[in-house]
């Protein structure tokens, strides 16, 4: 398989028998009636998954897909068929059923010439993958990790650990004769701890990855560090009283709390609902829509991320993408399709889950970057709050910005400092709103440790996101304590 | 090689690997989904997939795999590979095929296929859409922009088999309508939606009343507003009802029970809701969204109540987390075609109350008629539930107001015990129906 790897643009043309030549036949059919642009997505994934429970390396499995896909797009309009047979003949016919949206007869867009590929960057190259290392040392892995944590406190009931990973290698042609080819690994590893105190029971999730070798997991033992994570957060829970209810000042710590940016700023700024003018961010570029102490940023280029990408899903090379700065909107998150019609340029974020999926826009790192404030003086300036380090998952109504996230550990903030802990609880906000909000803004900035996914209209895409310790003087505390 | 031919050819190569028992899956779909925004086409998509999935057994242990290349080459290669991977997975007691006198002998026929109809063709389908979307537009003049509308149809065939002599197979048909419209108002904005969804084409909601039902809701929520925090009775509509549901089910199936993952451990025969509450699973309704003759591991679906006036009777099992458990399955174990089964319910329904919906809001003197949730607030180890709700406030038994940014939270043990009344308004769109239902009193977070 070595040889796959070295040239992803190569891996397709001999693994399905293709050539340059029948890429330029299959684009002119699909351009045959009056249509801007089209594109042939090529997919082949490989990927397997191991778990344990009750102690027990029970489950294994692997799975192998690969596709087309071939998008014709006239004006807003997509035609979009794929196959799961890579074969000439059955591209002809996606062509065919995708040009079906562009339904007049017209002149032939030109002949379509296939050059070279273009430059790649190289976030992840990587010696090995982590698919090459095998079973036995991972299922390995897992058992320790089990041990770990059951001899680390005599409350632990149950410990779920489970190691993914996958290599995609894709490979998209476009009418613009540019070719763009590329081997994407991704991993992670997640540990879940149940914990029970006579009747009382609670659960912690912790996990990380990114596209990393499997070594990355064993480098400082990360892997010890995320199964005690998880553990501790499950602890903590066991002391947690009823969560308040209410608005009050929230100050969120670094790291996946950025969860909050994804959620109240990142969707409503993706091109597609801004095109339509269904975002409650429409129209707001240069406006004021958040405190000058934010700059939020989205970055598809950072090495070996979960959410980084050497090009996105049509091609185009990934980007830093400055969404806010110093609390002014400059920027929206673009694919090729809404930034023609926005007639700006395209960013980097045109994403899909597989070959059975259209791109649309969206995120992969999002974070805020660093302030000035030690966490110490944030928390120690808040009378009364909510002090919310973990959260599970989040989202967001675009069209009237209304967004939550909720926490998974949180404590109470009395008199500065922080002191009990809280059962979770739903935040809610106002995502033009809600970082008007934010006072104070720490010297901490982290990224989370590779665990995010995004979802949007069923396509389900890895992310990342990031925060430094952040206060809100004021979002909604969805607790039962009123 | 095609269908059973391929899965025969398979099972015998798993053998010949040295597998002691094996499962195969065949599952291919086509689909169009086809859209329209503010009148004009937005979308048409086509596909065609199938995949290929096993499940090998060497004694006390197993892996699982899928593939999408049919070659009987590669499919040969396949199998010995994953026979392969099953031998390094660690040897696990309760691991193995359901006990074999429990696969049916005949299928009953569910009618899951529309007899008249496949996939919609493309001018026709984006026509329904256009109707559908237009019907919206042009009810008031707040609505001013849309999402679109799409009209989807699917087909797909399922072939199962195992080396104890088990196989079946059934084929459906889906057809969906949906429409989302923005309602605009000053500077507020606010969509909705409301689709139809059927087994037979002939039996979805006529077009343009989904799309007016879809405007009604967008325009009911313009000028929502927030609202002070308190204790107060919550009504969910149906849809919302059948999520709290679906949460139950969840509580109730195998794999959360023997993992210690679900607030409903140790409650088998307890009262775990209010007597006014019998929650149903049923994979054996006739043209039913979540119907099939057979489940993921081969045996028959069946009707049970999982929640009998307000008693936990059953909980939803595969094979393997009913050896765990020390029970029998119950015929829900669920399959996506390269994993290992795990649970789900089929049709799952709250049985309907007597009350009309417009009764259980008129009983509530302050409080909140609750028509979307967002989030995942549901800590289903204990139970804990907080999440952002938008709605219409209540006053006096009437809907006053819309209201947005706020959250509800309870805990589902208390939530279930506290359902005061159940309405008669049972009406099938999924695989999860409910009437309306009002809980006693829950937290109201918001100013």
């Amino acid at each position: 398989m070595a040889n796959e790897v070295q040239a992803p643009d190569q891996f397709f043309l001999t693994r399905f028998g293709m050539s340059e030549r029948a890429f330029e036949r299959i684009l002119d059919t699909a351009l045959e009636r009056k249509a801007d642009y089209a594109d042939l997505y090529f997919e082949y994934r490989d990927a397997e998954s191991i778990s344990l429970e009750e102690s027990m390396v029970n489950r294994t499995s692997k799975s192998v897909s690969h596709g087309v896909g071939v998008r014709v797009c006239a004006e807003d309009r997509t035609g979009y068929a794929y196959s799961d047979e890579v074969t000439i003949d059955r591209m002809k016919l996606a062509a065919e059923a995708a040009r079906a949206i562009a339904d007049q007869r017209g002149d032939r867009a030109g002949v379509v010439q296939v050059g070279q590929p273009a430059a790649r960057q190289s976030l992840y190259e990587l010696k090995t993958t982590p698919l090459d290392v095998p079973v036995e040392e991972k299922a390995r892995l897992l058992s320790e990790i089990d041990k770990i944590v059951r001899a680390s406190d005599p409350r632990v009931k149950n410990v779920m650990a489970s190691f993914a990973a996958e290599r995609k290698i894709v490979m998209i042609v476009n009418s613009e004769g540019r070719i763009a080819a590329d081997i994407q690994p991704l991993c992670r590893l997640n540990v879940s701890v149940i914990v029970e105190d006579g009747t009382n029971r609670q659960v912690g999730t912790f996990g990380g990855g990114g596209r990393v070798e499997y070594s990355y997991l064993l480098e400082g033992e990360r892997w010890k560090q995320y199964a005690l994570e998880a553990a501790r957060q499950a602890l903590v829970n066991l002391d947690a009283v009823d969560a308040p209810a209410g608005e009050m000042v929230v100050v969120l710590a670094h790291g996946w709390p950025g969860i909050l940016l994804h959620e109240a700023i990142g969707h409503g700024l993706e091109g597609d609902f801004n095109r339509k003018g269904v975002s409650a961010f429409t129209n707001r570029i240069g406006q004021q829509v958040a405190s000058p102490l934010c700059t939020v940023i989205d970055d598809g280029t950072i090495a070996n991320r979960r959410g980084s990408l050497n090009v996105d899903d049509e091609g185009t090379p990934t980007s830093r993408t400055v969404l806010i700065e110093k609390g002014i909107l400059r920027g929206y998150l673009q694919d090729t399709l809404n930034a023609r019609l926005m007639k700006t340029a395209p960013t980097g974020n045109g994403r899909r889950e597989s070959f059975a999926h259209t791109p649309m826009p969206r995120m992969t790192n999002t974070f805020m970057l660093a302030g000035e404030s030690t966490p110490e003086e944030i928390i120690g300036s808040v009378k009364h709050g909510l002090y919310a380090v973990s959260f599970g998952g989040g989202q967001v109504d675009i069209t009237n910005g209304k967004f939550v996230f909720s926490a998974s550990e949180a404590y109470l903030i009395e008199d500065g400092h922080v002191t009990r802990p809280v059962k979770g609880a739903t935040l809610i906000g106002d995502g033009p709103d809600v970082l008007t909000r934010v006072s104070m803004v720490g010297n901490d900035l982290e990224l989370d440790s590779g665990i995010g996914t995004c979802g949007k209209d069923g396509q389900s895409v890895p992310v990342g996101v990031g925060l430094p310790t952040t206060r809100i003087d004021g979002i909604t505390v969805g607790g039962t304590h009123a | 090689m095609e269908g059973l031919e391929l899965a025969q050819m398979a099972l015998s190569e798993a053998s010949r690997n040295g597998a002691t028992a094996a499962e195969i899956l065949i599952v291919s779909a086509e689909s169009l989904a086809a859209g329209v925004r503010l009148g004009e086409v937005e979308k048409l998509k086509s596909s065609r997939e199938r995949r290929l999935g096993l499940r090998i057994f060497t004694g006390q242990s197993s892996a699982t795999a899928s593939t999408a290349d049919f070659e009987p080459a590669s499919v040969a290669g396949f199998v010995a590979s994953t026979v392969a991977l099953a031998r390094l997975t660690a040897s696990d007691p309760w691991s193995g095929l359901p006990d074999r006198t429990l696969h049916p002998r005949d299928l009953v026929e569910l009618e899951l296929s529309d007899p008249n109809h496949r996939i919609i063709e493309a001018d026709k389908a984006l026509g329904l859409a256009r109707v559908a979307e237009a019907a919206a537009l042009k009810l008031d003049p707040r609505i001013k922009n849309s999402e679109g509308a799409e009209f989807d149809s699917g087909f797909y065939r399922v072939l199962f088999a195992n080396s104890q002599g088990f196989s079946g197979e059934y084929a459906g048909t889906s057809y969906s309508l949906s429409v989302v419209p923005i309602a605009q108002n000053g500077g507020s904005m606010q969509r909705d939606y409301w689709y139809t969804a059927n087994r037979r084409y002939d039996q979805l909601e006529d077009p343009e009343s989904v799309g007016l039902t879809a405007a009604r809701r967008a325009l009911r929520r313009l000028g929502a507003r927030k609202i002070k925090t308190s204790r107060a009775p919550v009504v969910l509509d149906p849809d919302i009802a059948g999520g709290l549901i679906r949460s139950m089910a969840g509580a109730a199936s195998g794999p959360s029970l023997y993992r210690g993952a679900s607030f409903l451990i140790g409650k088998l025969g307890t009262q775990v809701a209010s007597p006014n509450v019998t929650i149903i699973d049923d994979g054996t309704i006739v043209g039913g969204l979540g119907s099939k003759p057979f489940d993921g591991e081969g045996l028959k679906t069946s009707r049970k109540a999982i929640v009998e006036n307000g008693v936990l009777a059953t909980y939803l099992l595969d094979t393997y987390s009913a050896r765990k458990l020390k029970l029998a399955p119950t015929g829900n174990a669920a399959r996506s075609v390269g994993e290992s089964p795990t649970v789900s319910p089929a049709n799952l329904y709250l049985q309907a109350g007597p009350y009309p919906p417009e009764e259980i809001i008129r009983s509530v003197k302050q409080g909140l008629y609750v028509t979307e949730l967002i989030g995942f607030g549901i800590n289903m180890v204990t139970g804990d539930y907080s999440r952002g709700a938008g709605g219409m406030w209540i006053e006096n038994g009437e809907l006053a107001y819309p209201v947005q940014e706020i959250t509800i939270a309870g805990n589902l043990k208390d939530m279930f015990q506290s359902i005061e009344m159940v309405g008669n308004d049972l009406h099938w769109r999924s695989a999860t129906a409910a009437p309306t239902i009002k809980i006693a009193e829950m937290t109201i977070a918001g100013e």
